[in-house]
């Protein structure tokens, strides 16, 4: 087998693992927290008989393990439970907000990462000159500003006086792609402020780090000019690391944004979870972490195995 | 001269120094330096680290590394002027009229990128050729430098080539764009001497059928003798001595120069084996990890008291290896180390402190082996301390004695190793070892990152010290004329096994075995010829078989 299948077959072997331990302790994670499901529908007020029989009813005098068993079970065929909180199946209500969510972040991420890595590489070219050092302050800026500040300021500009997108994103099915594209033009906006830095500094720093190499110097013998150098010779020795804060930031563009949503009042899965977290409705919490956590692990797999393809010593053994 | 190619005028080049704890401050690393290279004629610079050589060739690129700056004198390369010249007139000429090798191929190639795509980068960039044209030039090339399967050796990634072949490659990518100077930087330092050989012929030859001119930079007299027409000699950045090269060799007026071309003249006499060996190596087998492959098979050899035995071979013949299970660094697999005549505990943690003390270490990189943040005294005074308790008076007597020893004054002692040479890095790291008291010194290529006169100062300071301290030495090395000077038995290592022991004047006298007379013969010798010779010899043996 070539050695590159075989670590590529272990890594998704271990993210598999990792998946499994994650649900365990999302499982756990809500088992230990004081008041069970039964007690969140009697309400306070519920004799202990009532909640005896409404765990009967409910099977939740199971033990821990088989329950935890079969709501991974169901999990795993597309069967995620019954909201408490209005009884409507949670796969459907999730499908609609993550849909949601997942095109804010692909929107976000579209613009957000190759502009990264060109100012990325810009800021290489032009190395502690005035391009560097102004990329470097606007980035900073912005990753300092908290969110909801960066999202009002938008909205105060592109909203209230240019009046050029709505301030809120309120989009639905019906809508067409370029009519959604400008409902969520605004938080996109946002996010890319806030996920450029990042990426921006770290596709620096792993070329800059590339530069002291002697094949740079030798490039530069050769007579190119100093980007497609970068571009050429530079770059693709710093896949690894750009990749791994690419997907760290994607991962955050997915599950983290629940901040956003609520500033521009946007369907997606952040808030739908905060929702449910404050009327205690388990079984939502459950399914959305363990969806939240199969996105971190996938992206931060796939962040892994594009490392591994990069390497050439792996790619090509002797 | 109307055939100057190259014609360096007055080169004056300066730096920006920045020494830990001072202000920065201008150094002059060239100054004053002139000279003159005609097409398809191949110039030899030569001097130790520090004499310039480096940045001279880089200078013919108008390219300075770091903050290096050329300030002043003229470099007209083609008739025109490229001291100063704009960034868009450099990049034109690099990589079209002069092309660069560079020590290191291994890290001079792109590590994810094919080796055809980086030989033909440079043609295709300037518009040369065509695609295809430049890769046929590739191949043939390869075919000239003698690289297996030309066809296809272009499709390889550079860690699936070995290192010689990587810098015959690398001298292809220089030749490819047709240019009309290449600027060798000790293409052949970095190679085992077998190697060595081999690409230096195919240098010559590619040299020689592309009439293409070169500056070729060693430190190495005996190399640069056998691929140039003239030769300079530079020291600390100025022109010491500059002539043909039968003159520099033969008649050399200068006395640095004399000093280059006699250095490693050390004459040593073995001594006679003692009967009691100091310390016997009994069919030792070793291994890195579980599974895998013998890096020693069965080694056997004897060190005796006050004596040396010199460890020979190419990179991986498992020289370092033995040293490592010696010092009970790597547990051998089977075998045994015998130290007058006891047993020693396999592994480093079972040996008593006295099993220890006698047995000590100097390595190769003095640099990495001394605490940067100690003085050069604590730095001798903590063996005096461990092994001996030695506080306070007692011990900064002795080590002002160790100081005397190696022939550092006073003064020394409150040095950092940063403000050292190399030369004196290795006298501090031989004075630890000293303070020991050993028996038994293993020296690990303890010469091989210095230069040739900076080393011979070493290896007398070892044999001086071996006479009066009585001390044995286990000597690793791949250098013969180091061997030659120092040892009184060698042992010859190849792919992890001894290929031949004795006494010296026994391994150096025919008949030789193979190996063995492939690494004497390749070793190259300071007279006119003396590679075609081997070459031509080798040929007729080859064809004789």
């Amino acid at each position: 087998m070539h050695p590159i299948l075989k670590v590529v077959i272990q890594r998704l072997a271990l993210g598999l693992l990792l998946l499994l331990a994650a649900s365990v302790l999302i499982f756990i994670g809500t088992q230990i927290l004081p008041g069970d499901v039964a007690q969140a529908i009697l309400g306070q007020g519920a004799t202990e008989q009532a909640l005896t029989n409404m765990r009967a009813e409910m099977g939740l005098d199971r033990p821990a393990y088989i329950r935890y068993f079969e709501w991974l079970y169901n999990a795993l065929h597309g069967d995620l439970g019954v909201a408490l909180s209005n009884g409507r199946d949670i796969a459907d209500s999730i499908g609609q907000r993550m849909g949601n969510t997942l095109f804010l972040a692909s929107v976000a991420a579209v613009i957000s990462v190759p502009l990264a890595i060109l100012l990325g590489l810009v800021a290489v070219r032009y190395r502690d000159r005035w391009p560097d050092r102004l990329i470097s302050a606007i980035t900073l800026t912005t990753i300092s500003l908290p969110e909801f500040l960066l999202g009002y300021v938008l909205m105060y500009i592109f909203a209230v006086k240019l009046g050029w997108f709505p301030s809120v994103s309120n989009i639905n099915s019906s809508m067409s792609f370029w009519q959604k594209l400008n409902a969520v033009a605004l938080p996109a906006m946002v996010l890319t402020l806030v996920v450029l830095a990042h990426m921006m500094r770290m596709t620096r720093a792993a070329i800059l780090n590339v530069m002291q190499s002697a094949y740079i110097e030798t490039a530069e013998l050769k007579g190119l000019r100093r980007l497609t150098l970068i571009a050429r010779h530079a770059m693709p020795n710093a896949i690894a690391p750009i990749v791994n804060v690419v997907m760290i930031n994607l991962a955050y563009l997915v599950v983290g944004v629940v901040v956003i949503e609520v500033v521009f009042v946007y369907p997606g899965m952040g808030q739908y979870l905060v929702d449910h977290v404050s009327k205690r409705d388990v079984p939502v919490v459950q399914a959305c972490g363990l969806i939240f956590a199969t996105i971190y692990i996938g992206l931060n797999l796939t962040a892994d195995i594009v490392s591994i393809l990069s390497n050439p010593r792996l790619r090509h053994p002797k | 001269m109307a055939d100057t190619l190259l014609e360096i005028k007055n080169l004056r080049i300066e730096a920006t120094v920045y020494a830990p704890g001072e202000k920065p401050r201008n150094a002059v690393i060239v100054d004053d330096v002139s000279l003159a290279l005609e097409r398809g004629k191949v110039m030899g610079l030569i001097g130790e680290s520090g004499a310039g050589k480096s940045t001279i060739g880089l200078a013919a690129l108008a390219y300075g590394r770091g903050g290096i700056r050329l300030s002043g004198g003229e470099i007209v390369l083609n008739g025109r002027q490229i001291r100063g010249a704009g960034a868009g007139t450099l990049r034109s000429l690099r990589g079209r009229e002069v092309t660069y090798v560079a020590q290191s191929a291994a890290a001079a190639f792109n590590p994810a990128k094919r080796l055809m795509e980086q030989v033909i980068e440079a043609t295709l960039h300037h518009g040369l050729m065509s695609q295809s044209e430049a890769e046929a030039r590739a191949v043939d090339l390869f075919r000239t430098l003698s690289l297996p399967d030309p066809e296809s050796f272009g499709r390889r990634y550079p860690h699936q080539v070995s290192g010689g072949q990587l810098q015959r490659a690398m001298t292809a990518m220089a030749l490819c764009p047709k240019p009309d100077l290449v600027i060798f930087d000790e293409p052949t330092t970095a190679l085992d001497v077998t190697t060595q050989i081999d690409v230096l012929a195919a240098i010559k030859t590619a040299i020689a059928e592309t009439g293409v001119a070169a500056l070729y930079i060693t430190h190495d007299l005996a190399v640069v003798a056998q691929v140039s027409d003239e030769i300079m000699v530079l020291r600390q950045g100025k022109m010491v001595e500059h002539g043909t090269v039968q003159q520099i060799i033969e008649a050399p007026r200068e006395d640095y120069t004399k000093a280059l071309i006699s250095v490693r003249s050390i004459d040593h006499k073995e001594k006679l084996p003692s009967p009691a060996p100091l310390l016997t190596v009994q069919n030792v087998s070793a291994r890195y990890g579980l599974i895998g492959k013998d890096v020693l098979s069965d080694v056997s050899v004897e060190v005796h008291p006050g004596q040396t035995l010199a460890l020979v071979g190419e990179s991986g013949s498992g020289k370092s290896t033995m040293a490592r299970v010696i010092t009970g660094l790597l547990p051998p697999r089977k075998g045994e180390i015998l130290f007058e005549g006891k047993a020693l505990p396999p592994a480093l943690k079972n040996r008593s402190r006295e099993e220890l003390r006698e047995l000590q270490m100097i390595y190769q990189m003095a640099d990495v082996a001394m605490n940067p943040r100690q003085t050069v005294a604590a730095i001798i005074g903590r063996p005096l301390e461990f092994y001996f308790g030695l506080r306070g008076k007692a011990r900064d007597q002795r080590v002002q004695e160790l100081l005397d020893a190696i022939e550092l004054g006073k003064g020394f002692g409150d040095r950092y190793p940063a403000e050292l040479s190399g030369g004196q890095k290795q006298r501090v790291c031989i004075a630890r070892a000293l303070a020991a008291k050993p028996k038994l010194i293993i020296c690990d290529e303890v010469t091989s990152a210095l230069d040739p006169l900076v080393a011979d100062g070493i290896l007398k300071l070892l044999l001086d010290l071996q006479k009066r301290e009585g001390v044995a030495y286990l000597f690793i090395t791949h250098d013969i004329a180091t061997v030659r000077a120092i040892a009184d038995s060698i042992a010859v290592m190849y792919q992890g096994r001894v290929q031949r022991y004795g006494p010296k004047s026994d391994v150096l006298a025919p008949p030789f075995d193979d190996y063995t007379d492939l690494l004497l013969s390749s070793v190259p010798e300071m007279k006119l010829g003396w590679l075609e010779h081997v070459i031509e010899t080798r040929k007729m043996t080859s064809a004789g078989n």
